[in-house]
C-alpha cells in the first residue's frame, strides 16, 4: 500500500480498520542469493538498495530480535557531514544527500529535520581546528559555517558564554546538519526492501557460518540453515562475535554509549548542539524531551547499560553548556553498544573469504551513515567493488598504515 | 560493570580508582621483534573481543598503584578473578 494523503482519507473513513501490515513475516527459504546478517538500519538498507539500484531481490535479512531493535532505535537521531579527511568526508555527505530525498523516495516519513548542527568552540586553539575542519568540508563542496560569540549568542541566547573556564567563543554551524525520527528510518527501509520481495526474517539468531572450500556457503540460524551465494554481515555492536563464526578477528572492541531524554519541555533548543569543552550534545525531540548524550562509559561492555558515574558525568557537561537545564529532569536513560574500531572510522569491505562481506566499525556515528552504508555495502555486495566514496573504508587498511584517525588518536578503541 | 573490585593488595575497593587499559593481548611479538612481525599488527590492531568473559590489564591508581589482571564478564558484569599482573608475569604466564 502506497501512503498518501489519499490513502490517509480513504482509510479514516473506514475506520482505520484496512491498514495492512507494512511488511510480511515469511518463514525462511532454504536458499538466498544474498543473506545479510542483522535487521538494523545498515542491514535494511543495504537490501533496499540492493533490490532497489542492483535488482538482486532474492535477499534475505536475518535479525536475532525483532526489526530495528538494536542501536537504529537507540541513538540520538543526528544527521550532519561534518567530517575532516578524505576518506570520511565524500561518504557522510553523500550520506546526508540520501537523507535529504530519502522520505519522498521510500514512502514513508522519517521526519527528517534539517535544523543545523553547530559545534561549539572555547578557545583560540579550537577556533582554529574548527576553522580548519569547515574548509575541509567546503572543498568537499559541503557547507560550514565559521561562527563567531555573537553569531551563536543569536541562536542560543541562554548558553553560559562567560563561563570562567570555558566561555563559549564561537561555533561551527553545518546547516544542513539536523535530526530524523530513527525508528522510522528502520520501518521506512524494512518496509520498502520487503516490497520488492527482500525477506526480513525476525527473531532468528545467526548461530553459524558455514564455510566450505574458502567460501561461505550459508549461515546456521536458530530457524535451520540457511544458504546464500553471497553472504554480508552488518551487526554493528556484535561484529566480533558474529565474524569469528567465520573464523575472521576484527579491529574492533565493543563498547558501551549512554543516552539520556529528559522530560517534556516547551520548544527550548530548535537545533543541535555539541559542546567543545566535554563530551555532551543536545536536541529537543519533536515531543519536546531533550535528547542528549555523551562520551562512552570507556570499558568492553555488551551489556546495553551503563554506569552511574557516566551519567553524573553528562550531566555536570549539560550544565557546564546550559546552566538553565539544573531543574530539568531526566525521564531515562539507555545504552548501546558500539563497535569501536581502532582508528574511529567504519569498515565496508571484502574479507579473506571471497564472498564474505563486511560492514561494521561505526563507533557512534552509525546512524547518520544508515542511508550511504547501505548505498556503498549493496554497491560492494553486487559489483563485487568498493563505492568511490567508500573506497578508503577497508578492512586491510591498519596492516598498510592508511587509517582514517578523524581524532588522531590511534589504535585506543575508547578515545575515539 | 561492577561497583566494587576486590584488588588483591587493598581489598574490596569501589571501580572509580581504577583505570581499564583494555583487553589482555592475545599474543605478543617476542622481546626484539623486528617491527615488520606481523605479530605486532596483531597485538596493536586486532581484538578477539569475547562477549562474556574478558581479561583485562588494570592500573589501581588511586590504590596500590599496581597493574592487575581482571577477568570479569562483560555481559552480566561479574568479576571472576583479580590478580597482580607482574606476579602472573614472574610465575611464567606471559599474557
Amino acid at each position: 500500500m502506497r501512503y498518501s494523503v489519499a490513502s490517509l482519507i480513504a482509510n479514516a473513513f473506514s475506520g482505520n480498520r484496512n491498514w495492512t501490515p507494512a511488511w510480511r513475516e515469511p518463514e525462511p527459504k532454504s536458499r538466498y542469493d544474498v543473506v545479510i546478517v542483522g535487521g538494523g538500519g545498515h542491514g535494511l538498507a543495504t537490501a533496499y538498495y540492493l533490490a532497489r539500484e542492483h535488482g538482486i531481490r532474492n535477499v534475505a535479512i536475518v535479525e536475532k530480535g525483532w526489526l530495528g531493535s538494536g542501536n537504529i532505535g537507540r541513538n540520538t537521531t543526528l544527521i550532519r557531514s561534518n567530517y575532516l579527511l578524505p576518506g570520511n568526508e565524500p561518504f557522510y555527505e553523500w550520506s546526508l544527500k540520501l537523507w535529504e530525498g530519502l522520505e519522498q523516495e521510500f514512502n514513508f516519513n522519517a521526519m527528517v529535520s534539517q535544523r543545523g548542527v553547530l559545534n561549539l568552540y572555547h578557545s583560540d586553539a579550537q577556533r582554529d581546528a574548527f576553522t580548519r575542519r569547515g574548509n575541509a568540508m567546503r572543498m568537499h563542496g559541503v557547507d560550514a559555517e565559521l561562527l563567531d560569540r555573537e553569531g551563536v549568542r543569536r541562536m542560543l541566547p541562554f548558553f553560559d558564554y562567560d563561563n570562567a573556564r570555558f566561555p563559549i567563543m564561537g561555533a561551527l554551524l553545518q546547516r544542513r546538519g539536523g535530526t530524523v525520527r530513527h525508528d522510522a528510518v528502520a520501518w521506512g527501509y524494512g518496509r520498502g526492501a520487503d516490497e520488492m520481495g527482500v525477506d526480513i526474517i525476525q527473531h532468528c539468531e545467526v548461530t553459524g557460518i558455514r564455510v566450505e572450500n574458502g567460501r561461505a556457503t550459508g549461515v546456521e540460524t536458530s530457524r535451520g540453515f540457511i544458504g546464500c551465494d553471497r553472504l554480508a554481515l552488518a551487526a554493528a555492536g556484535n561484529s566480533s562475535v558474529v565474524a569469528a563464526m567465520a573464523g575472521l578477528r576484527l579491529p574492533i572492541e565493543s563498547h558501551v554509549l549512554q543516552a539520556f531524554v529528559s522530560e517534556g519541555l516547551k520548544p527550548f533548543i530548535d537545533t543541535v548542539v555539541t559542546f567543545g569543552a566535554g563530551h555532551f550534545y543536545i536536541s529537543q525531540s519533536d515531543k519536546g524531551g531533550l535528547v542528549f548524550g555523551g562520551d562512552l562509559d570507556g570499558y568492553n561492555s555488551y551489556a546495553q547499560r551503563g554506569n552511574l558515574a557516566t551519567v553524573e558525568h553528562v550531566f555536570e557537561a549539560g550544565l557546564a553548556m546550559i546552566p538553565g537545564l539544573s531543574r530539568v529532569k531526566a525521564l531515562r536513560s539507555w545504552g548501546g553498544v558500539m563497535d569501536m574500531s581502532m582508528d574511529g572510522s567504519p569498515i565496508i569491505d571484502k574479507t579473506p573469504i571471497p564472498n564474505l562481506y563486511l560492514n561494521c566499525g561505526w563507533c557512534y556515528g552509525g546512524f547518520k551513515a544508515t542511508p550511504a552504508s547501505g548505498w556503498c555495502f549493496a554497491h560492494l555486495i553486487a559489483r563485487d567493488e568498493p563505492h568511490p566514496v567508500a573506497r578508503e573504508m577497508r578492512l586491510d587498511r591498519f596492516a598498510r598504515g592508511y587509517l582514517i584517525d578523524e581524532n588522531g588518536r590511534g589504535a585506543q578503541a575508547n578515545l575515539h | 560493570m561492577a561497583s566494587l573490585i576486590p584488588c588483591p593488595h587493598c581489598g574490596m575497593r569501589p571501580k572509580e580508582e581504577f583505570t581499564i587499559r583494555g583487553a589482555v593481548p592475545d599474543s605478543r611479538p617476542a622481546w626484539g621483534a623486528p617491527i615488520d612481525d606481523p605479530q605486532w599488527f596483531s597485538a596493536v590492531y586486532l581484538r578477539t573481543n569475547p562477549r562474556g568473559r574478558l581479561r583485562e590489564h588494570w592500573y589501581h591508581g588511586a590504590g596500590c598503584g599496581r597493574w592487575l589482571i581482571v577477568e570479569r564478564d562483560n555481559l552480566s558484569h561479574a568479576v571472576h578473578d583479580v590478580a597482580d599482573a607482574r606476579a602472573r608475569a614472574l610465575a611464567g604466564d606471559r599474557t
